[in-house]
């Protein structure tokens, strides 16, 4: 994946503020990577998780675009290395009664967890991080997948670590 | 106090002091016209719902004040979506209210149903489909407030028709009108910020003070935010030259020492070449647009930028600015004449003699020129035609004019000298603009003689709207400079097309505009040589209980000069041929 940030994006939760959001992507040509969408804690608030390609445009310009829109309430940035990001993954694998171990192998390096068992297939899910996600589909591939599918990533900024009182600024 | 929506729909229009709605009513709409028939609001009833759009706009252009239109639904609503984008993209104040099918049938492929709010998403500032009664009036305050505040722009409000049909339970409600906190509470995500950064802004005097070549850019920012006087008093302390683009003519008095004119594509030589070699661009509700700087790596490479706008998305869009400052032109203006006094004001500017003396050479050498003709020796040129327009109406004359080559001579030709007196559609470049907009500004100021200045092409495609202003009384006057040609695009295959003319050829005499003109209810003449120019013009400015058409027989070889070819670099801009000799010379010796 290039360059990409991760917005996310509080908005009032009314009909067709996705279709506002979406749209304003379209039309000024900025590329979507992924997005997840869902209620906050705040039932008048939906919060979207935008991962947006920053090739197809300066972020600071999607950034202001979307601060345009009305109903957008708040926008964060968040940078990999401020925020912890996850992501679900469903996948249906070929297993055949004599190649389930292999899946299994793999999901339990992974903590995947089975949720089907059909007679020539398995379903599996991993949540995790994108990168995590990556490897596990990559490795599923070679056992051949026949559906998959994955949310698109959800992000929160990462907690203050520091004890209370205590600071974490540089002292030259 | 129990009422139905479409009685609290009226209502709250008059609350937000809406004099005037221009519309055309339909099946879905239908319930709001029996209240309005109560109401002491005018309402000039269109033949072409683009009309009503676009008189609107001219209404909210000389007025200030939003421009409002009521329309049904279905074809009415996409009939209206070319003057809502043309509002946007001009910041237009106005608000535009649909007519939807009834909220049981939408989604069914109901007759004349649309997805008005779908379709008109991309082209409005905000848009909201309203589904219950009682929020009408929170919805009608919310369109007001977002279509005036900030950087203005269009706002559409589509309303079922059941929340307005009194034979409809669901259009019962209590009557009660939101307060400004409750308008600003209803809006969470919209803050627009008007007051500039002072730090910026300071940053932005001691640019100016070091500068030694300078030129205000100024913009139709400068308009909306009513900042014309703001702009002169900046200009006259610092003596900084001033360049109004298409969207700000008339921001700067054009007799004016210090203006330049028009920059862009056919801008004035002057305009565009002092922005090319400025050493800063004061760009105060300007956009960069591509009309204005032509080839973009090439344009005013020496320059530093100071840059103000209200919206924060175009400060960096095309260009990155040196000092960014968001906020209300004229409240930024004044901060920045505050620091410029405490720093020194007139006292501290560096001398800029050398500059001043090269802006006054090129205005000596490429003033705008066209060669004209004697009596009787063929068309009218449409320069001439402009110039006596000029010379011969009111100073605070209102022009409107549609797009191509007569709305450049227009800009160029027509000296401008005070704000909210030009019209046009810019951004959009909409056909057809002129005359329901000069109808809607006549409605606004009907103390101002007002002009439209059409071509044959864009008089064809809203002429109709002569007879909503024969039937309204509304008195304007229509210049159509007939060339018999799509001119504009003309002028490009002459030049770039090797004259390969494709489909431009309109014709003279079909249809006959005198006689159409005349079906429609208004006075008119035809003018077929220089020396009937003035008579007519005369006569025209004497009517006053009609609208008045004149068709002018001009030259269709005329080309509109200056111009950058598109995609050119502004440094190659090509004068009138009678100046193209003294520019080689000039180019060939490096200066």
């Amino acid at each position: 994946m290039g360059n990409y940030h991760t917005l996310v994006v509080l908005v009032e939760n009314k009909p067709g503020v996705l279709a506002r959001v979406a749209g304003l992507f379209a039309r000024r040509g900025f590329n979507i990577h992924s997005l997840a969408v869902a209620p906050t804690e705040d039932e008048r608030i939906s919060r979207i998780t935008i991962v947006a390609d920053t090739e197809s445009a300066p972020v600071e310009q999607i950034v202001k675009q979307l601060d345009k829109l009305i109903n957008v309430v708040r926008i964060d940035e968040l940078a990999p290395q401020d925020s912890v990001e996850q992501e679900l993954l469903m996948a249906a694998v070929q297993a055949s009664v004599g190649e389930r171990s292999k899946v299994l192998e793999l999901c339990q390096i992974f903590s995947a967890k089975v949720l089907d068992t059909g007679t020539q297939e398995m379903m599996v899910r991993l949540a995790g991080s994108p990168a995590k996600l990556d490897d596990f589909e990559q490795l599923l591939r070679p056992l051949g997948i026949s559906a998959i599918q994955r949310t698109g990533r959800v992000a929160l900024p990462r907690l203050d670590h520091a004890a209370p009182g205590a600071t974490l600024r540089s002292v030259s | 106090m129990g009422i139905n929506g479409g009685q609290a729909l009226i209502r709250a229009l008059e609350r937000e002091g809406v004099e005037v709605l221009f519309g055309l009513p339909g099946g879905a709409i239908l319930p709001v016209y029996d209240p309005l028939i109560d109401s002491p609001i005018r309402h000039v009833l269109v033949r072409h719902e683009q009309g009503a759009g676009h008189m609107a706009e001219g209404y909210a252009h000389a007025t200030g004040r939003v421009g409002v239109a009521m329309v049904t639904s279905g074809p009415a609503a996409t009939n209206i979506v070319t003057p809502l984008c043309d509002a946007y993209m001009d910041s237009v104040p106005m608000v535009c209210i649909t007519g939807q099918v009834p909220s049981t049938a939408i989604g069914t492929d109901a007759f004349q149903e649309c997805d008005t709010v779908g379709i008109t998403r991309s082209v409005t500032k905000h848009n909201e489909l309203v589904t219950r009664a009682e929020d009408i009036p929170m919805a009608i305050r919310q369109a007001f407030y977002i279509a005036t505040t900030g950087r203005p722009g269009p706002v559409l409000v589509d309303i079922p028709k059941d929340i307005v049909d009194p034979a409809n339970p669901r259009s019962a409600m209590d009557w009660y009108w939101p307060t400004d906190a409750e308008v600003a509470a209803s809006l969470p995500g919209y803050k627009p910020s008007t007051q500039g950064d002072p730090v910026r802004i300071r940053e932005a005097a001691e640019l100016i003070n070091r500068s030694v070549k300078p030129v205000i850019y100024a913009g139709g920012g400068i308009l909306k935010a009513r900042a014309a006087e703001a702009l002169r008093a900046l200009a006259e302390l610092c003596d900084l030259p001033v360049v109004t683009t298409l969207m700000a003519r008339g921001a700067f008095p054009d007799d004016h020492p210090l203006c330049l004119g028009m920059p862009g594509m056919h801008g004035n030589y002057t305009a565009i070449t002092a922005m090319q070699e400025a050493d800063l661009l004061i760009a105060l509700g300007s956009r960069f647009d591509d009309r204005v700087t032509g080839r973009l790596d090439g344009f005013a490479p020496s320059a530093k930028i100071i840059h103000v706008d209200i919206d924060p998305a175009e400060l960096g869009k095309v260009r990155r600015p040196d000092v960014a400052i968001v906020g209300d032109c004229r409240s930024v203006i004044e901060d920045l004449l505050a620091a410029l006094h405490a720093l020194g004001g007139s006292a501290v500017q560096p001398d800029r003699s050398a500059w001043k003396q090269q802006l006054s050479g090129w205005r000596e050498k490429f003033p705008l020129t066209y060669e004209n003709l004697e009596a009787g020796e063929g068309h009218v040129k449409p320069q001439f035609v402009l110039e006596r327009l000029r010379s011969l109406t009111p100073d605070d004359t209102i022009v409107a004019s549609g797009v191509g080559q007569h709305q450049m001579w227009t800009s160029q030709y027509w000296k401008f000298n005070h704000p909210y007196t030009w019209v046009n559609s810019g951004g959009l470049g909409t056909m057809g603009f002129s005359i329901p907009a000069a109808i809607g500004a006549k409605v606004g100021r009907p103390d101002r003689m007002v002009w439209a200045i059409d071509g044959d092409g864009c008089f064809q495609m809203t002429a109709q709207e002569l007879v909503t202003a024969s039937a309204e009384r509304i008195p304007i006057k229509v210049a159509i400079l007939n060339n018999a040609y799509l001119g504009m695009v003309r002028q490009w295959q002459e030049m770039f097309y090797d004259e390969r003319y494709s489909e431009v050829y309109l014709s003279p005499d079909l249809p006959d505009y005198v006689k159409w003109a005349e079906a429609m209810g208004c006075a008119a003449m035809r003018v077929e040589s220089t020396d009937e120019v003035d008579a007519a013009i005369e006569k025209a400015n004497s009517i006053n209980d009609r609208p008045v058409v004149i068709e002018f027989r001009t030259d269709a070889r005329e080309k509109v000069f200056p111009m950058v070819p598109a995609g050119k670099n502004n440094s190659e801009v090509m004068v009138d041929p009678s100046q193209q000799a003294e520019l080689a010379r000039i180019r060939a010796l490096g200066l």
